[in-house]
């Protein structure tokens, strides 16, 4: 490390005052305090600084910035600063750096706006969403009302590599998932059972749990974080692409051609995916029931049987066929609205799973009331 | 071609009048009026960020005018019902920056499935007709890659051979020669002017490029970022010697006066 960087203070030519400069002006070096050099009684009434090269041994970026920041200051006093005994590099930079006056109508955000202004903003955008969602629902009822006249324009190829992708290749994530969350429902209701007793209607619990609710929420939650986070960020990608607008100009419909085999492949394979999680969900909760607390698998198999109607079957299918639909659509809005960055394909993504969790919640509460008051 | 041929070399085809293009409320341009004649290699030039990509995607009916009018054939695209406006933007071919190849298709499905949407023509016709444009662009023997596989200047080749996949009446290009070395873009230029002449097309390309512009355009218009609307138009060699606002003089000049 050579010197320290310093500034003498001297008389220079012409009745102006020089500043000269010293030692090493490099990022990392501490820089003489520009408050106390500003306030040396020296040069506090010099209308004229004359900035001068008193032995610079080597100089970076940091000069730079100081000056600017040195200057500045000078000229709010309503002195003027002389660069001409600075090395040349110095000023060409310097000259460099002012030659382009700086822009003030770039439309860059200016200061964080309080907290008043944000949470209206936030209500706006809110708004703004609705008006979003509510536009993409249409254009998507439009697409799946030309697929049902038989007048949508879209590959059969990809639709079947939509439903291999839906299907097929989600079930050993659904097996996992489904046979766990069987083993839990049995687990936590053995303890309470086996107070009365009543170990046998462990079969019922989990029948009931798997075939009316759990199977068609798992398998829901799997396929939003899974498909459903796949849909955004390809159709993002997309987007950032400009594939989408390749289609657009070629009068292909995007909604048509990418949204509609995703949205048919979804609501097609959800409510079989779901009866698959609801089987492998009672098959977890016999071996609780087998090897915990002893009943026979005839037995347990009987006791289901006996319990478990079409009906709960139906209301578990039914719902994740609207689940189907609720991904498809978040997945799918999320990256046609997404934006031209790599930032905002991530952004898409993740809005889209949270988007989809929240809405195959909301829609369920809504079916438990109303499968209430329906007497389902 | 079957389109071009009872209309007219020079007549009117694009016209601009009173075009303001915005985002939200941030006006890019304002007030742009101009004609693009058929048979035109028509530039859009300017500085960067002054809307010339914009500009572009107004004329295709990307994006809708704040003010104004785009009309093609004395029709707006934003007037029309949704079939005659996915047919009128059929009679375009855009070459994108990137390309903007649909990336899960092969070389060949890219230029096919336009094809396969618009006509009736067999499987084994359309492939035929697939593997010609790929030749046009000299891009032979490369049917089955998919478009990571290739590089950039080809996959601009291969979004071109794409975009005269249905013979088109305009073709657009935005910043043809971006990314593409001299020689490379050159050949870019010539391939250019071959399709317009054979095609019968109107092209419309926006670019920076100094060479390109004086290499194929035979008219062009010229925005200022800056004031926000364009400063000249006319021919670019006329504009070289005969443009006397200095912003545009200095571009056409590269920055020597």
């Amino acid at each position: 490390m050579s010197e320290k960087p310093g500034i003498d203070i001297r008389p220079g030519p012409e009745g102006a005052m020089e500043l000269a400069l010293t030692g090493a002006w490099i990022i990392g070096a501490v820089l003489p305090d520009l408050d106390a050099l500003l306030a040396d009684p020296k040069i506090a009434g010099a209308h004229r600084l004359r900035l001068a090269d008193g032995g610079i041994a080597d100089w970076d970026s940091i000069l730079l910035t100081y000056l600017r920041r040195l200057e500045g200051r000078v000229a709010e006093r309503g002195a003027t600063t002389d660069r001409s005994g600075l090395p040349e590099g110095v000023v060409r930079l310097l000259a460099l750096a002012e030659a382009v006056p700086r822009r003030e109508d770039t439309g860059a955000p200016g200061a964080r706006p309080g907290i008043v202004t944000r949470a209206g903003e936030a209500v706006l955008r809110l708004g703004a969403e609705a008006a979003g969602m509510v536009a993409f629902l249409g254009l998507a009822a439009m697409a799946f009302g030309k697929f049902v006249l038989g007048r949508a324009r879209f590959r059969g190829s990809d639709l079947a590599l939509m439903l291999e992708d839906c299907g097929p290749k989600a079930l050993p994530i659904v097996t996992l998932i489904s046979v766990l969350v069987g083993l839990i429902l049995a687990f936590v209701g053995a303890v309470q059972l086996q107070l009365f007793g009543a170990e046998i209607f462990i079969a019922n619990l989990v029948a009931i749990g798997m075939a009316r609710e759990m199977g068609a929420l798992m398998a829901a939650i799997i396929m939003a974080g899974r498909t459903g986070a796949a849909f955004a960020a390809e159709l993002g990608t997309m987007q950032v692409n400009e594939e989408i607008d390749a289609f657009v100009t070629l009068g292909i419909s995007p909604m048509e051609f990418l949204v509609l085999p995703r949205m048919i492949a979804l609501a097609l394979m959800m409510p079989l995916l779901c009866l698959y999680a609801d089987l492998m969900g009672i098959l977890g909760g016999a071996v609780v029931g087998i090897f915990m607390l002893d009943i026979s698998p005839i037995q347990y198999f009987n006791q289901t049987k006996q319990f478990l109607g079409m009906g709960d079957f139906a209301v578990g299918v039914f719902k994740a066929a609207v689940f189907g639909v609720l991904i498809a659509i978040s997945g799918c809005m999320r990256g046609m609205q997404c934006g031209r960055s790599s930032q905002a394909v991530g952004m898409a993504a993740t809005s889209a799973v949270v988007l989809a969790i929240v809405l195959i919640i909301c829609a369920d509460g809504v079916f438990a009331v109303l499968f209430h008051i329906m007497g389902i | 071609m079957s389109a071009a041929e009872h209309i007219e070399p020079g007549e009117a085809h694009i016209v601009v009048s009173g075009l303001d293009m915005a985002y939200g409320s941030f006006v890019v341009q304002r007030d742009l009026n101009f004609t693009v004649r058929r048979g035109d290699v028509f530039i859009i030039m300017g500085d960067s960020g002054c809307g010339k990509s914009t500009l572009l995607r107004h004329l295709v009916g990307l994006k809708a005018p704040a003010r104004g009018s785009v009309t093609i054939n004395g029709e707006s695209l934003w007037e029309l019902d949704e079939d005659a406006r996915e047919a009128a933007m059929r009679r375009f071919g855009l070459l994108y920056q990137s390309g903007a190849l649909w990336s899960s298709l092969t070389l060949e499905e890219n230029i096919a499935l336009p094809l396969g949407e618009y006509t009736d023509l067999s499987k084994a016709e359309i492939a035929e007709l697939a593997s010609l444009k790929l030749s046009l662009v000299g891009l032979a023997g490369f049917e089955d890659f998919y478009p990571s596989e290739i590089s950039g200047g080809m996959a601009k080749r291969a979004g071109l051979a794409r975009a005269i996949a249905l013979d088109p009446e305009i073709l657009f290009f935005d910043e043809p020669s971006a990314g593409l070395d001299p020689i490379s873009s050159a050949r870019l230029d010539e391939l250019i002017l071959e399709l317009r002449d054979s095609l019968g097309a109107t092209v419309v390309v926006v670019t920076h490029e100094l060479a390109s512009i004086f290499a194929i355009g035979t008219n062009s218009v010229f925005l200022d970022a800056e004031q926000r609307t364009m400063v000249a138009q006319g021919p670019p060699k006329d504009l070289l010697e005969t443009c006397t606002v200095p912003k545009v003089r200095t571009f056409l000049r590269r920055g020597a006066e």
